[in-house]
């Protein structure tokens, strides 16, 4: 018992996040399960799990290795179309191994992507990852955009029209170029939505918290440093960024297999520039704080659908105001007063019970 | 203070280390900036267990010279042997693998991580596990951990800096700062180990102690240590061997006795004086 109480503050900070999470979803579960939550928050659920593991996993590029990367959606799309495929080609397999399979397919690929990526950006110095990511994610929306996939009896066919694309009998088509993928299986759910999250939770913050992370980190802090005491920076660089674009990935799997349809064109630079909202404004290196903004950020439309025309106009001020309010130093200061106080109190109840 | 004597190179150690191979030994070492010969034909031999220092007026090249010994600048002219081997074709990150290490002029530690983790980071190729160990938290995980905190610990107390393990390195005051970048270089497990002003921005007193320390370092390590430093008390009585060094050509080598009663060197801090220009 002792020893349970020491543990490092790392430690600590992480058991408050997975505890988070876990208390948020089985609440939200139970409140879907009520009907309490109104049709659309209920049919955001899923998304919001891709968006907060969007989040997770771009953070650990842009605050854990410090490399700005605007292109994260190119990864989630081709996690979300390799997906695709992969479950329309294992047709007839139960739900859940087709769905674990897509999943592994997926992030394999987007990993890919972010190795091709990685190999000769991360070499340089300077900002060339966040042009070349920006140059990606476009690139990956119009190769998808013209590109017609479909299975038949005699496997899996590609081609560049859908002229091109001839299916033997039974053949179905997967993926039908700018009209994007139709008949998706609705593989995601909820609970698979929070197995994700925990999942990439303890990937990332595991790896933070290890050798391989601090090697990261130390890049991050001062490269010329990290390289004196002997870490190879090219080796590190690529370890975060290929996870990150595995977890992207993963991540588009999950969304695409909410919807019946998907197009390429969701996955564009809107997306990957709302994903790096969510993560300067829930703190950068802070995954709590990702995980709580891209719920609050994808939430807050939603519940602003009162305000009808105004809606975005007022989703825009309460960004302001959070960036704002996020850098004031008296409202910090005040915050910090306030939960000063509440641990204080706790404190002081532990050492009556005792 | 040690007899300096010639040794095969035509240069100097102390007696102890002499007949040895010597650790670092730099051979018409030079860099051009475009034209510029920042560094120019620098040859210098450093003792196995020798303390050297490299002084100078501002912008001779001393910090230009720990940058082409750590591969921060690829020298354009000559290069250096490191324990007898050409580290021509090594890297930065492959030298601190082969044994040297470094401290920065202007403090670059790891700014937001933590004192301990700093050490960590120093301590990155000495104890080793993999990714997949680390995030699937399997024993090597622990056993490597546990490891590296004990041997983070013992280090800190060189300098008394155990209870600011868990402080951000940003943090702390500046002279804990230089510490700590000197924890953090001996976490490699360096065999030279080069010092760049570690003695700016200390007061006397902290001075004194650094010396005690740099001493005590070289003798439980046993290891080569060389210098940079301004602060000539502490060059005078802590180093073995001395070069100076003035608009990056080396004008005079030798004990601090040779060097503080050499013209050249008087000149080069002092100028000349008129009468001697006149004459």
């Amino acid at each position: 018992m002792e020893k349970k109480l020491k543990l490092s503050a790392a430690a600590k900070s992480n058991t408050i996040t997975y505890s988070m999470v876990t208390v948020a979803f089985i609440l939200i579960y139970l409140l879907d399960m009520m009907d309490v939550l109104s049709n659309s928050l209920s049919g955001q659920l899923v998304p919001i799990c891709a968006y907060i593991v969007m989040a997770l996993s771009l953070n650990l590029t842009v605050g854990v290795l410090g490399e700005l990367s605007l292109g994260h959606a190119g990864f989630m799309s081709v996690g979300a179309f390799v997906g695709v495929v992969v479950a329309g080609c294992m047709d007839g397999s139960p739900d859940i191994l087709r769905f674990i399979v897509s999943m592994i397919v997926g992030g394999v690929f987007a990993g890919i992507a972010g190795l091709v990526i990685g190999v000769p950006v991360l070499r340089l110095r300077g900002d060339y990852l966040a042009i070349v990511t920006l140059a990606f994610g476009e690139i990956i929306k119009d190769i998808i955009n013209c590109l017609y996939v479909g299975v038949d009896a005699s496997g899996l066919k590609i081609a560049g029209s859908a002229e091109a694309l001839v299916l033997g009998e039974g053949g179905k088509v997967l993926i039908n170029g700018p009209i994007g993928a139709a008949n998706v299986p609705k593989l995601s759910s909820f609970f698979a939505g929070f197995i994700l999250i925990m999942l990439t939770l303890f990937v990332v913050l595991n790896l933070i918290n290890s050798r391989a992370g601090r090697a990261i980190m130390a890049l991050r802090d001062n490269r010329i440093a990290a390289e004196s005491v002997g870490i190879p920076v090219t080796k590190y660089k690529l370890m975060a960024f290929i996870t990150s674009a595995v977890l992207a990935g993963m991540a588009g799997v999950l969304f695409s297999m909410n919807f019946s349809t998907i197009v390429a064109s969701k996955f564009d630079f809107n997306q990957s520039i709302l994903v790096l909202m969510f993560v300067v404004l829930g703190g950068m290196g802070n995954m709590r704080g990702s995980i709580i903004a891209a719920t609050v950020l994808t939430v807050l439309p939603e519940l602003m659908r009162a305000f009808e025309d105004f809606r975005m106009l007022l989703y825009s001020v309460v960004l302001i105001l959070v960036m704002i309010g996020t850098n004031n130093a008296k409202l910090k200061a005040m915050i910090g007063k306030y939960t000063g106080k509440i641990t204080a109190v706790f404190k002081k109840r532990k050492g009556e019970t005792k | 203070m040690s007899r300096m004597i010639p040794v095969p190179s035509n240069a100097i150690v102390p007696e102890r280390d002499a007949g040895k191979l010597p650790i670092l030994e730099a051979r018409h070492l030079g860099i051009e900036f475009g034209g510029l010969k920042a560094v120019d034909d620098f040859n210098l031999t450093v003792g196995r267990t020798e303390i050297a220092g490299l002084i100078g007026p501002n912008g001779a090249g001393k910090t230009t010279v720990f940058n082409l010994l750590t591969k921060v600048y690829q020298p354009t002219h000559g290069t250096t042997l490191l324990d007898g081997k050409d580290t021509h074709s090594m890297t930065t990150a492959q030298l601190s693998r082969a044994g040297v290490a470094r401290t920065f002029q202007n403090i670059r530690l790891f700014a937001n991580m933590s004192v301990e983790d700093n050490v960590k980071v120093g301590l990155h190729n000495r104890i080793e596990y993999n990714m997949w160990d680390g995030i699937l938290r399997l024993p090597k995980f622990w056993k490597s951990e546990r490891q590296m905190r004990e041997e983070t610990m013992e280090l800190l107390s060189i300098f008394d800096m155990q209870d600011l393990a868990e402080y951000k390195a940003g943090s702390l005051p500046y002279g804990a700062q230089r510490r700590l970048e000197i924890v953090r270089a001996l976490a490699t497990g360096p065999k030279l180990l080069l010092l760049d002003e570690p003695a700016a921005g200390m007061n006397p007193h902290e001075t004194a102690e650094l010396m005690e320390n740099i001493r005590k370092i070289r003798d439980t390590f046993q290891i080569a240590i060389m210098l940079i430093e301004h602060d000539m008390s502490l060059v005078m009585n802590v180093c073995e061997g001395i070069a100076v060094l003035n608009y990056g050509r080396i004008i005079a080598k030798g004990t601090p006795e040779e060097i503080q009663s050499n013209p050249i060197v008087i000149e080069a801090y002092l100028g000349k004086s008129k009468e001697e220009d006149n004459a």
